[in-house]
């Protein structure tokens, strides 16, 4: 069985995944509205890190060089989430692996001049975090779009399954820039205020940042405070790069494996992508009653954090472990009256459960869907 | 030994180890060898050089395959490996929003800056419903894509792959090496190491 041993969030709710939660359960967002930043024609809406406090608290750290914005969120996650597992990351027998989208594209920008250029290699940037933590392995960078955190923890689970390694390390982030910004809103994908997924009035995504951190390792027992990471699937609509499947095809496949032969009963709720799109948000909700789970709660994160690409699979599945730990489902804020044509069981209230798994949903460019199903206590 | 594969340079274009006639060379070479071997899929000129070499690739190599095609299908994965992720695309997009004079970000160009784009072009040309993923790598590194490529049949319904590298980082720096595995056709990583270096390597 593989369980998740340890896990850490930075975000701009706090350092901690106690803190990201609290934060969640208290209705905190942090989505602001920004004017004139990054040179930007046109305002936006995001959830952004304070420079400062991450500077702060990346001061703490040992280093001996220079980093980036996004690989020091990186590091920080990885290495409180690390210290938290009481690994040794310098052992052969661990793995890395980096889920980012863009990693350090902002570096194109030809008023970047403080890192060499390859650094806006994923590879390059991934063996920043591996050489810190003085790991031999190859890292390895899973870039599947807004599945990435999701493909991540699948894979990690896969290489804890055929032996080769004893942990994984699967560290999540994205960085928001001119380049992402300008590029959804090019598309008009982004909402102008706080996003409202699945509500009627939703009108886009808002983009955000956050690096993750999970801690993954194989166990022969659980005890009923492991966390399990049972099944996971990774699915294609094919049917189109940049548009949902009308089927919900992909996603209804993927959550179809990871369901496996369970009774849904047993799922205290389904923690959805929700961007807030019109189309992403109709498509799940054709995917999860084609899937049979129309009975399980649903809930979307994307009203407190926005979208936080690489790091989003990883930060909304820590979040969602925290909230059963707590007996708790967890609100979805910004979700008012139901705006999709299947009915899912949504509310913009935490709600008490006592059931013990979710299933992780997620779905991204080049049609690509993935879903994943955590337990506590028990391999479902 | 890995039947079918595919290699493809600026320079050349290889199926099963067999050279493909050519008189182009970069780009205009992958537009040469869809005219002369695929033509009619139209989409191939709306995309960026990433998809066209992922494209023009795959579909060479399936037609070395020789089954039947497009048939919707969910037990085929597509598994790709690069150094560059999206680079081309990234740049290209980068020129469209950097000076703040003649900003003029475009959608079309935004969709291509993620490197998974050409594993959806490939599962959307030919209806499979299963996995798809792209894996970023600092170099090519034939024993990790070797662990990982045979882990993707960890998964209850995946029975074949289109895996290997899948790399451009412009119109004239780019290099398809793909193959297709089957499950159980190798047990070790140790062997399809070997295998997939031999068509890294191979002396044409």
């Amino acid at each position: 069985m593989i369980v998740s041993i340890a896990d850490n969030i930075i975000s701009p709710l706090g350092m901690t995944s106690e803190e990201n939660y609290e934060a969640v359960k208290a209705g905190r967002s942090a989505l602001h509205r920004y004017e004139d930043l990054w040179n930007l024609p046109e305002a936006f809406t995001a959830s952004l890190m304070d420079r400062e406090t991450v500077e702060d608290a990346f001061a703490a750290l040992p280093v001996e060089k220079e980093y980036t914005f996004f690989e020091k969120i990186v590091l920080l996650s990885a290495s409180r989430a690390i210290k938290r597992a009481g690994i040794d990351p310098s052992s052969e027998r661990v793995l890395f692996i980096l889920s980012t989208t863009k990693g350090n594209v902002f570096l194109l920008d030809k008023r970047e001049t403080g890192f060499p250029q390859e650094r806006v290699l994923l590879g390059v940037a991934a063996r920043q975090m591996t050489d810190y933590f003085h790991n031999p392995n190859a890292p390895i960078v899973v870039s599947n779009a807004c599945i990435s955190g999701v493909c991540a923890q699948i894979e990690a689970i896969r290489n804890l399954q055929s032996g080769h390694y004893d942990y994984v390390v699967v560290a999540g982030a994205d960085m928001q820039s001119a380049f992402i910004v300008s590029g959804f809103q090019s598309f008009k994908a982004l909402s102008p205020e706080s996003c409202k997924p699945f509500d009627a009035q939703r009108c886009g995504l808002n983009l955000g940042e956050a690096a993750a951190t999970v801690v993954l390792a194989r166990r022969d027992t659980v005890t009923e405070n492991d966390w399990v990471l049972c099944r996971g699937a990774i699915r294609n609509d094919a049917n189109h790069i940049s548009g949902p499947s009308r089927t919900g095809e992909g996603s209804y496949r993927a959550l179809k494996v990871a369901l496996g032969s369970m009774n849904p009963d047993r799922i205290a709720f389904i923690n959805a992508h929700g961007t807030a799109t019109l189309y992403n948000d109709e498509m799940e909700s054709i995917a999860i009653e084609r899937a049979g789970l129309a009975q399980v709660s649903v809930n979307a994160m994307k009203g407190y954090y926005g979208h936080t690409m690489g790091a989003a699979g990883v930060l909304e599945s820590i979040l969602s472990m925290c909230a059963i730990d707590d007996h708790n489902i967890l609100a979805t804020k910004g979700f008012d009256t139901l705006g999709v044509s299947h009915p899912l069981l949504l509310s913009n209230q935490n709600q008490t459960t006592e059931k013990k798994a979710f299933i992780k949903l997620l779905s991204g460019f080049g049609g690509c869907n993935a879903a994943l199903l955590f337990a506590k206590g028990v391999e479902l | 030994m890995i039947q079918h594969f595919v290699h493809i340079t600026p320079e050349f274009a290889f199926v099963d180890g067999k050279a493909l006639n050519h008189n182009e060379k970069g780009a205009a070479l992958l537009t040469e060898l869809y005219r002369a071997h695929i033509g009619d899929y139209p989409k191939f000129f709306k995309m960026d050089t990433l998809s066209k070499l992922g494209f023009v690739a795959s579909e060479l190599l399936l037609q070395a395959e020789g089954e039947l095609r497009f048939e919707p299908r969910e037990d085929r994965a597509v598994v790709l490996f690069n150094r560059s992720a999206s680079l081309q695309a990234d740049t290209n997009f980068q020129a469209t929003i950097q000076d703040p004079e003649n900003f003029f970000p475009s959608p079309a160009a935004f969709v291509y800056t993620l490197a998974n784009i050409v594993t959806g072009e490939i599962a959307i040309r030919n209806k499979y419903y299963g996995e798809t993923s792209f894996i970023v790598l600092e170099r090519q590194q034939p024993q990790v894509m070797a662990q990982q490529a045979l882990a993707a049949f960890l998964d209850p319904m995946t029975e074949s792959l289109i895996s290997g590298w899948l790399d451009c980082e412009d119109e004239n720096h780019f290099e398809a090496a793909i193959f297709l595995l089957k499950k159980g056709q190798y047990d070790n990583a140790e062997t399809v190491s070997k295998e997939i270096t031999k068509i890294f390597n191979i002396k044409y």
